[in-house]
């Protein structure tokens, strides 16, 4: 089984409208998995049909019991998160590492499960979705990616599945590392922006740092092709590869208000989004 | 003021606005709060480098000679962050919250806390403007830490927090504790989806909000009648034009760069301070 992470460092560079439009030509051959588990938009497309959810518990929480407080502060003294104030505990400052019940003397704390999200396996036109809804505020998007991954795996393995497509989060953090540990090609989705270009030296930092291959899909390179041509050059002294340059071109937006995914539309991108599948298909072969 | 600007959804111009608000209010500090990717002192090309700090977190050290492989530091961690085995204990330092708790559960005092810099803080100064960015390093999953430190230089009478995408930890750091957050959105589906979910946040922390509307003319009319029906205040609209998306691929603020943008930059920011309660 491969798995392909399609991230870009920066948000909003069309990393979801590029997966959407993959497994919809992967059709039959993938379980996608919408990794970006805090802002999640593949679903918008895919428009999946639940079948089972599954309830995430992310990290525990504390809790104090009145009755049983004495009103030392000692937990507050010691929280260092700043999560306990006037003996209340703020759920979203709350990191769950259960500090306040070792130091508590009375045993007034107690570190309880919180429902922080959840899981859903679901149908879609383009094959199994596995997708999933963090609480807001909630912490832990990590362990919701790894759990997300996790079902997708056995989702595949079940069903004879060669592919895992995963639609990752923007930066570098906590939910972009868990969608990428392990995968065999991660797909940087860039523009040609000065922003984009910063980010994307970041993001492929991190794929290096974890010895991930990667490569790189340059969208709205007709925006700026100075711009476009200069990260080509970067990629190049960096050993990288440029998998598609796609232009920049309405029928993405008018895609997403219809609900399909861009590559249906038959429009000018379409033909470079199908190259670019070519190309990946051919690169996940290749990797052992 | 302290000016929050966030999305949900990334790339919508959070960016785009919070330099142009910046440039549009005298004396303004912009702090940038995406440490994953920060983009704002790219638009500030002439600056002056004021400061350049460790971010250090702590991160529990093991005295050898003390300790007894009694494995109650390893049991003391929710985040598994410590290993005991039989004769050492292993730390992940990447998994490490820094909460002490590993510290306080040690019966030999044989757990001390060290610290380990996770990312670096940065303040510079362009044309009578301060600014303040943080910058995560590759492979460190927690952001917190380096949003406080960022969050902590705040100074001055107008501060402006460009915030991170999302609506998970990073973001409510990002928040806690602004006057007012505006939300930048794009009229799509995936604009809209996500500026539903960053507003459940705002209001569960009960912060002031309201909404920019940006690329404006794209897409369709959801996002409209959703601020409608909510009752949230739509504060003003970029429409989408070639010519800006150009301006900002090449790093130049919209504000500077097409006359009229300054004025209702500042107007917007007027508003705001209006609504703060």
């Amino acid at each position: 089984m491969k798995q392909l992470a399609v991230v870009s460092g920066k948000g909003g560079t069309g990393k979801t409208s590029v997966v959407a439009s993959l497994a919809a030509l992967a059709r039959g051959r993938a379980v996608n998995a919408d990794c970006d588990v805090d802002a999640p938009d593949l679903h918008l497309i895919l428009r999946p049909q639940i079948r089972e959810r599954r309830e995430f518990f992310g990290i525990k929480r504390a809790v104090i019991d009145p009755e049983r407080c004495t009103g030392c502060l000692s937990c507050q003294d010691h929280c260092r998160f700043g999560a306990i104030s006037d003996l209340e505990i703020d759920p979203l400052a709350c990191e769950g590492c259960g500090v306040c019940r070792l130091v508590c003397p009375a045993q007034a704390v107690e570190m309880v499960d919180r429902h922080s999200g959840f899981a859903y396996i679901s149908e879609t036109r383009y094959g199994p979705l596995v997708h999933a809804e963090l609480l807001p505020g909630e912490e832990a998007s990590g362990k919701l990616v790894a759990m997300v991954r996790e079902m997708a795996r056995d989702l595949a393995s079940s069903l004879g599945l060669d592919l895992v497509l995963i639609d990752g989060s923007p930066g570098i953090g906590c939910p972009v590392i868990a969608s990428l540990s392990g995968v065999d090609l991660a797909l940087v989705v860039t523009e040609p922006t000065i922003s984009a270009e910063h980010d994307l030296e970041r993001i492929l930092g991190v794929t290096d740092h974890f010895g991930i291959r990667s490569c790189v899909c340059i969208n709205k390179y007709d925006l700026n092709p100075q711009a476009a041509r200069h990260i080509e050059e970067l990629c190049l002294a960096r050993g990288g590869e440029i998998a598609a340059k796609l232009p920049f071109d309405p029928a993405v937006v008018e895609a997403m208000v219809k609900g399909v995914p861009v590559v249906e539309l038959d429009r000018p991108i379409s033909d470079s989004l199908r190259e670019l599948w070519r190309g990946l298909e051919e690169q996940l072969s290749e990797s052992s | 003021m302290i000016l929050s600007i966030a999305s949900g959804k990334g790339g919508t111009g959070k960016t785009l606005v919070a330099t142009s608000l910046a440039v549009s209010l005298p004396n303004a500090q912009l702090l940038d709060c995406d440490v994953e990717e920060p983009n704002a002192f790219l638009f500030f090309p002439n600056r002056a480098l004021l400061e350049r700090t460790d971010c250090q977190v702590p991160v529990p050290v093991i005295d050898v000679d003390r300790c007894v492989h009694c494995g109650k530091c390893s049991d003391a961690c929710a985040f598994n962050a410590l290993a005991a085995l039989a004769k050492e204990v292993l730390v992940f330092p990447e998994l490490c919250h820094g909460c002490g708790g590993c510290v306080l559960a040690c019966p030999e005092k044989a757990v001390k806390d060290g610290r380990r810099p996770v990312g670096q803080v940065f303040r510079a100064r362009s044309g009578g403007h301060d600014l303040v960015w943080g910058e995560l390093r590759l492979g460190e999953a927690r952001t917190t830490p380096l949003i406080r430190a960022v969050r902590e230089r705040a100074s001055g009478d107008t501060v402006i927090v460009d915030c991170p995408p999302g609506t998970s930890c990073s973001l409510v750091e990002a928040v806690r504790g602004t006057d007012f957050c505006l939300l930048v959105t794009e009229p799509t589906p995936f604009g809209l989806y996500d500026l539903d979910l960053a507003l459940k946040v705002l209001e569960k922390m009960e912060i002031p909000r309201g909404v920019l509307v940006n690329k404006s003319g794209i897409g369709d009319r959801k996002v409209y009648e959703y601020l409608q029906r909510r009752k949230i205040p739509l504060l003003m609209e970029i429409p989408m034009s070639r010519e800006i998306a150009e301006l900002y691929s090449r790093g130049r603020i919209l504000a500077e760069a097409i006359p009229g943008w300054r004025e209702r930059f500042a107007a917007v920011a007027e508003a705001i301070r209006e609504m703060i309660p």
